[in-house]
């Protein structure tokens, strides 16, 4: 019996149990605490509040909403919202950020140097900071009368900037994505089956040419009925009329996002571009390649493939970022979870919704950039980055 | 430490060396014009702006409106506000010193002489104790001034000092937790981990601020600022662990074995053989951590605090100033900028240091 108790293993099992339910414990005590305080302001768990509606107001939305929409519903523009926030950041982020990238790889001193004093500048500051710089320079732009244009269709005010868009019904842009995202994914598929045979070349071809023309006529007959294909902004008495706004809150918070991420993107991609072996540049040098080639054919392939796991990484960073939103009134999810929080106190069910929210947002890049990854993949080469 | 070469490589001419990089080609040569273009512009105009065309005194105000560049009198005016918030005028200099006291901490912690547990960690104790006494007061006649009132950047400095002394000892106990043999223990902290790094900065503050007082029990509370910090030093403790993992795995394992036959302890080992070469292996990314800490203490102004941002934003609140609110934030975005600036720059020196140690 001693022996038994006295063993290494029984020990390390014990400890382990102990530790277990201690963390239990504490997990049920917080629990408990926390349904007698909410039971002590009357309020109801479960959630069932979520087909209430709200009866709050809020700034942005992608979706047509009313003050009367179920919390649901609100959550779920919010949810929306951050989403259109983060593509847009992270798209412009990733364009700015090659840009960076490539300007500080070069082997002109004095133009890397461009790059690098970027990356100082808006690497160095925080990103609040900038969002609410970015935010009080729009909203200080001239009034819609005296708003900037572009060939009269696109107008830069304090009220955001407004462009012109398609009338056509939403359901019908789903329907073309999907058509997009289904063609995208066919096509590798299609190239395996048929080998890079003659046939396949051309049904890509083809595909390329029949697609736009499948994505007009959806638009076409999607249209609403009775209005031009094309909705234009225009002036009409002190505000717009028509056309597709962006309000000051997501321009700000577009900017922002963009630059900042755009310097921490083209450190990514300068490390990238370094960490492709010399030896591989040599060989397409010797080899009687021109300077563009050596980059497309040999550094460009190498290096994406060494930036993509740190790139994820920066794209959740990103994402988690669009939360200081909140700061200048942008509605994201965080933004509708806390007033919603303050609305009809169901903290804990709104907290949890608020963690599954972005703990998908997080999965989902890391998914799609993890397939990425392991389709490029060079099989037996691998560029420590 | 390095060996001199017997022959030394030939020298290149400088001038050689420029028309390679900058001259090498018509189009490279263009290039350069242009960047150089573009840079004199720039750099003209921000001087022009900030320092030629500018009005520098709180008098000259009215002469703003004419004048094509900045309007520092904002700052003249203000810049008690910016820097220490609602705490009371005529203890100013106690918040200076403080702010001193806490700074020479910082960059007396990046001396390498300094780099022992104990020096280091008697040198934050005492850092942060005389910036406490200085700004609570309380002691030594000092009267007290409770955290309500402070604000500006000691209040931004207060929160940086107090997540690193709280989060850098649970970053060690979590990075150690999460290599745990056993595998409960593992993946307790694993999943303790994973979880805060999976959830953005803000959430975490807010859930502190807001939302822990229905959590816990009354006597667990404590101030607003303290749960605030609490929460924030959870989060950096997360981050900083995995940087601290990284270091230990990538010490080989031959060295903990070699500590294990000697018969040394598990404390023994943890902290003669792979704490030290941890922190070595994974300083760079350690003072990263940081870095992105200090620039992140902004958030806390979201959760209704009243750091250098927010006490910057209330500077150009009222009356005339509210015209100057860029002069106001490129104060504030250059105070930044010197600290995570220098603060980045030093870790960038490590990292060279340290790999041409590794040879």
């Amino acid at each position: 019996m001693g022996s038994v108790l006295g063993s290494r293993k029984f020990r390390e099992i014990f400890f382990q149990a102990l530790v277990l339910s201690i963390v239990a414990a504490l997990l049920i005590a917080m629990v408990m605490n926390t349904r007698a305080s909410l039971e002590a302001q009357s309020l109801t768990t479960g959630f069932g509040f979520l087909e209430r509606s709200t009866g709050w107001d809020f700034s942005f939305s992608v979706l047509p909403y009313s003050i009367s929409d179920s919390y649901s519903k609100t959550i779920l523009i919010g949810f929306l919202n951050t989403l259109l926030l983060g593509f847009l950041g992270i798209s412009l982020a990733t364009i700015i950020g090659i840009a960076i990238g490539l300007i500080r790889t070069s082997k002109n001193t004095l133009f890397a140097m461009l790059g690098t004093v970027y990356v100082e500048i808006f690497r160095n500051v925080p990103l609040i900071l900038q969002a609410i710089f970015w935010y009080s320079i729009v909203s200080h732009l001239p009034k819609p009368r005296q708003a900037y244009s572009i060939g009269d269709a696109v107008f830069l005010s304090g009220r955001g900037l407004y462009f012109p868009v398609f009338n056509i019904a939403i359901w019908s842009v789903a329907i073309m994505m999907l058509l997009v995202v289904a063609w995208l994914f066919f096509l590798p598929w299609l190239r395996e089956r048929l080998n890079h045979s003659h046939s396949y070349h051309l049904i890509k071809r083809s595909g390329w040419l029949l697609l736009p023309v499948i994505l007009l006529a959806i638009a076409y007959f999607a249209r609403v009925p009775d209005t031009p294909l094309l909705n234009m902004p225009a002036l009409k008495g002190l505000n717009f009329k028509g056309g597709m706004r962006m309000p000051p809150e997501l321009s700000a918070l577009v900017i922002a996002i963009a630059l900042y991420g755009g310097a921490y993107i083209g450190e990514v991609v300068r490390a990238g571009l370094m960490s492709v072996p010399k030896g591989q540049i040599e060989a397409g040098f010797v080899n009687g390649l021109k300077p563009f080639h050596i980059f497309s054919r040999i550094r460009l392939p190498l290096a994406i493939r060494a930036v993509l796991p740190s790139l994820t990484n920066q794209y959740v960073q990103l994402m988690k970022a669009t939360t200081i939103g909140i700061v200048i009134g942008f509605s994201d999810l965080f933004m509708i979870i806390s007033t919603s929080i303050n609305q009809s106190g169901q903290t804990l069910e709104l907290l949890a919704i608020l963690m599954i929210g972005f703990l998908i947002i997080n999965l989902s890049i890391a998914f799609v950039m993890n397939t990425i990854n392991k389709k490029i993949a060079i099989k037996g080469y691998e560029v420590k980055s | 430490m390095a060996n001199t070469p017997t022959t030394l490589p030939p020298t290149i001419p400088l001038t050689h060396t420029i028309k390679q990089n900058l001259f090498s080609s018509p189009f490279n040569t263009l290039v350069t014009l242009l960047t150089a273009a573009f840079f004199i512009t720039i750099t003209y105009k921000f001087v022009d702006w900030a320092f030629i065309s500018s009005i520098w005194s709180t008098e000259d105000e009215p002469l703003c409106k004419e004048a094509t560049g900045a309007c520092w009198s904002v700052i003249d005016a203000r810049h008690r506000i910016i820097f220490f918030g609602l705490f009371p005028y005529e203890e100013h200099w106690r918040s200076t010193l403080a702010c001193v006291v806490m700074i020479a901490t910082i960059i007396a912690s990046c001396v390498p002489w300094f780099w022992s547990t104990a020096k280091l960690s008697t040198l934050w104790l005492l850092g942060f104790c005389t910036f406490y006494i200085l700004m609570h007061g309380g002691l030594f006649g000092l009267s007290v001034i409770t955290p309500e009132r402070w604000g500006g950047l000691a209040l931004t400095i207060f929160i940086f000092a107090a997540v690193s002394i709280i989060g850098m000892p649970l970053s060690i106990v979590l990075a150690l937790g999460r290599r745990s043999k056993l595998p409960v223990i593992a993946r307790l902290f694993g999943l303790f981990i994973d979880f805060f790094r999976s959830l953005p900065l803000l959430t975490i503050l807010f859930t502190a601020a807001v939302i822990t007082p229905f959590l816990l029990p009354g006597w667990l509370q404590g101030d607003k600022l303290y749960r605030v910090i609490a929460g924030f030093a959870i989060f950096f403790a997360c981050y900083q662990a995995e940087n601290i993992r990284a270091g230990l795995q990538a010490i080989p394992p031959g060295q903990d074995e070699a500590g294990l036959t000697l018969g040394l302890s598990y404390m023994q080992r943890v902290t003669r053989i792979q704490l030290p070469q941890a922190f070595r292996n994974s300083l760079p990314a350690i003072v990263n951590q940081f870095v992105i800490t200090f620039k992140e203490t902004s958030i806390v102004t979201i959760v209704g605090f009243f750091e250098i941002l927010a006490s910057g934003s209330a500077a150009f609140g009222t009356g005339k100033w509210t015209v100057y609110y860029i002069e106001v934030y490129v104060f504030i975005a250059a105070i930044y900028f010197i600290f995570v600036f220098s603060l980045s720059r030093y870790g960038a020196y490590l990292e060279r240091k340290l790999r041409v140690g590794h040879g």
